[in-house]
């Protein structure tokens, strides 16, 4: 019984530092000094931190703009596609109506949708319909991303909420409205908790069509492009490149870390269920 | 793009009536001339229109015209029937596209299921902290960014400061000392496959794991009793149970890394010597420098036709699962 603890044990080990040692290095990389970085036998713990990379990452030039590029799509894709995907699971979870099949299985064929395959009419949409080096074009194809997962995952969480709580609250003299937003809303913030999460962190990370779309106007360029090409801008500079991964993984982490327990769960729960 | 519709309007609460005859009890399910469904569902039904099947259709339309710079530039593309498929696909080179993606959706996805099997039947033996220690590192894991965590691997596999080739010469590979690994297309393949597997375990196993709890502990008490050893129990309790979910993640990874762009384009933009470029890749290459996009058009139908085949069966099953459901 023993050994098989301490060999369990040590596996579990094995798995953590797999999976934080990348991020700890990056973390720890963008906090060492230069003559650190480039010493022959690697340091694993800060022995003289700095903030020079974390200044010259965000003394690049334009540094700021692709910021707030990314943060106003991905905050308008998720918040789109949250209100959206409500209304749309409402009506599967609540009602019963003709087509509610046939959606239902669009909304499953459209959650496998190949969009890398669809760079290339994306763009020629995009610019028949005059959206190109447009940052809400970005904005709404996000939103179309991960709209089939959250209605999904939406459906999932109301359909577990009791009809009857509703109903009760509709026989107290609440529209139906007002019956959802006071009874299944306020039950349904976990739910919507992890599937905007999902929806910021595919939003907040998606290269391929930020990429192809933005083309004339670099200034309209999102986070993950930049840091692409960040390497041609600072050449072997790996301590400025990792603090710029590193600030732009810090939203995603900062979310992370304050909900870590409640989103784990709901995204398992929706998993599961959905 | 349709109008945003508002969110449920808020109504004050208003006070209860002190009748003593209950109201009527309100109708379950809605009436079948109620137009309220498919308004709640128009918007979802717009944006697929504009930006999944329109563009969808445009694609297809594009594979079977004549459409290079000029014409998107111009317009006034001409119909080339199967043309551009009869090139694509009398070229040797599309062929190995295939071979090569069907080989790298191979490997990502039996090593994602098989190590996320493994840690979520980890995950319940361990101790409480140490679950939670596991569990939290691996969702910081699935949290990192594609593009940082693709820029934290360039910068562990750099050839002279890499960290991983410092540790392999410690350990004693001294070939490794100085070893360029994105100048071989082979060692390339492999960090790309390290890459995809570290980011997709997480979400995996964790999702195999939740699948696990929900398993009723008396069929374990009931299959050791019977003698049953741990593989036994894994083939004829856990997996038969868990069949569905396994069936779920497994096509949800097969999905993810066939369609894989970011990763290979921001490493290796399918290189070196085309040896990571797969079907997404090439068809992209083709459109951007290229700029022949119906060519480009034509790899898009053809990749999609070939994920269906390959989900095709399991796609089936899951709609009958989910046809259970409904």
């Amino acid at each position: 019984m023993r050994p098989r603890r301490v060999l369990l044990n040590l596996a579990a080990l094995g798995v953590l530092v797999v999976s934080v040692f990348p991020v700890y290095w990056m973390v720890l990389t963008a906090f060492k000094p230069t003559t650190d970085i480039l010493s022959e036998t690697p340091g694993f713990w800060p022995a003289h931190p700095t903030l020079e990379h974390f200044t010259t990452a965000v003394g690049t030039p334009g540094f700021w703009t692709f910021w707030g590029n990314s943060l106003s799509i991905t905050v308008g894709a998720v918040l789109l596609a949250l209100v959206v995907a409500l209304l749309a699971a409402f009506a599967v979870a609540r009602m019963r109506w003709r087509g509610r099949r046939a959606f239902i299985l669009m909304v499953f064929i459209a959650q496998m949708a190949p969009w890398e395959a669809l760079l290339v009419s994306m763009y020629i949409v995009a610019r028949d319909t005059n959206m190109l080096d447009k940052l809400s074009m970005l904005t709404l194809i996000y939103f179309m991303a991960t709209l089939p997962f959250t209605i999904v995952t939406l459906r999932g969480f109301i359909a577990a909420i009791p009809p009857e709580l509703e109903e009760a609250a509709q026989m107290d003299g609440c529209s139906r409205a007002a019956a959802f937003r006071r009874v299944v809303l306020p039950l349904l913030a976990p739910g919507l908790m992890s599937t905007s999460l999902f929806g910021f962190i595919t939003a907040w990370n998606e290269f391929a069509f930020a990429n192809a779309l933005i083309i004339k106007n670099q200034d309209d360029r999102t986070l993950p492009v930049w840091l692409s090409s960040f390497s041609n801008v600072f050449g072997t500079d790996w301590g400025a490149t990792m603090a710029a991964a590193t600030l732009f993984m810090l939203p995603v982490l900062a979310i992370f870390l304050v909900l870590q327990r409640r989103v784990t769960s709901g995204l398992i729960a929706g998993a599961v269920k959905g | 793009m349709s109008p945003v519709p508002a969110a449920p309007q808020a109504t004050r609460p208003r006070p209860r009536a002190p009748e003593a005859a209950p109201p009527p009890r309100p109708p379950r399910r809605s009436r079948p001339a109620d137009l309220w469904p498919y308004l709640l569902i128009a918007p979802t039904l717009a944006g697929t229109a504009y930006l999944l099947v329109y563009p969808l259709v445009r694609s297809v339309v594009i594979s079977f015209q004549h459409f290079r710079l000029g014409e998107l530039i111009r317009g006034g593309a001409e119909f080339a029937g199967f043309d551009n498929y009869a090139e694509v696909l009398g070229g040797a080179e599309f062929w190995t596209v295939v071979r090569r993606t069907l080989v790298w959706t191979a490997v990502n996805v039996v090593l994602i299921t098989l190590i996320a099997t493994l840690i979520a039947l980890m995950l319940p033996r361990l101790g409480r902290w140490m679950r939670l220690t596991v569990m939290s590192g691996m969702v910081l894991t699935w949290a990192t960014p594609v593009l940082a965590a693709t820029t934290i691997f360039q910068w562990l596999f750099q050839s002279r400061l890499g960290v991983v080739n410092w540790l392999l010469v410690t350990l004693g590979f001294d070939s490794f000392k100085d070893y360029t690994w994105f100048a071989d297309g082979d060692s390339t393949f492999v960090i790309l496959v390290a890459l995809v597997v570290w980011q997709s375990v997480p979400f995996a196993a964790l999702t195999l794991y939740a699948g696990l709890t929900t398993v009723p502990a008396e069929l374990y008490e009931s299959a050791r009793i019977d003698g049953a050893t741990g593989l036994q129990i894994f083939r004829s309790v856990t997996f038969p149970i868990l069949r569905p979910l396994f069936g779920l993640v497994t096509s949800l990874e097969v999905i993810w890394v066939f369609k894989c762009f970011a990763q290979i384009w921001a490493i290796s933009k399918g290189g070196p010597d085309e040896a990571t470029t797969t079907l997404p890749v090439y068809a992209f290459q083709i459109a951007q420098s290229l700029h022949k996009y119906d060519l480009g058009s034509a790899v898009s139908t053809l990749t999609v036709l070939i994920l269906i085949a390959v989900l095709i069966t399991h796609l089936r099953r899951m709609l009958k699962h989910e046809g259970e459901q409904l």
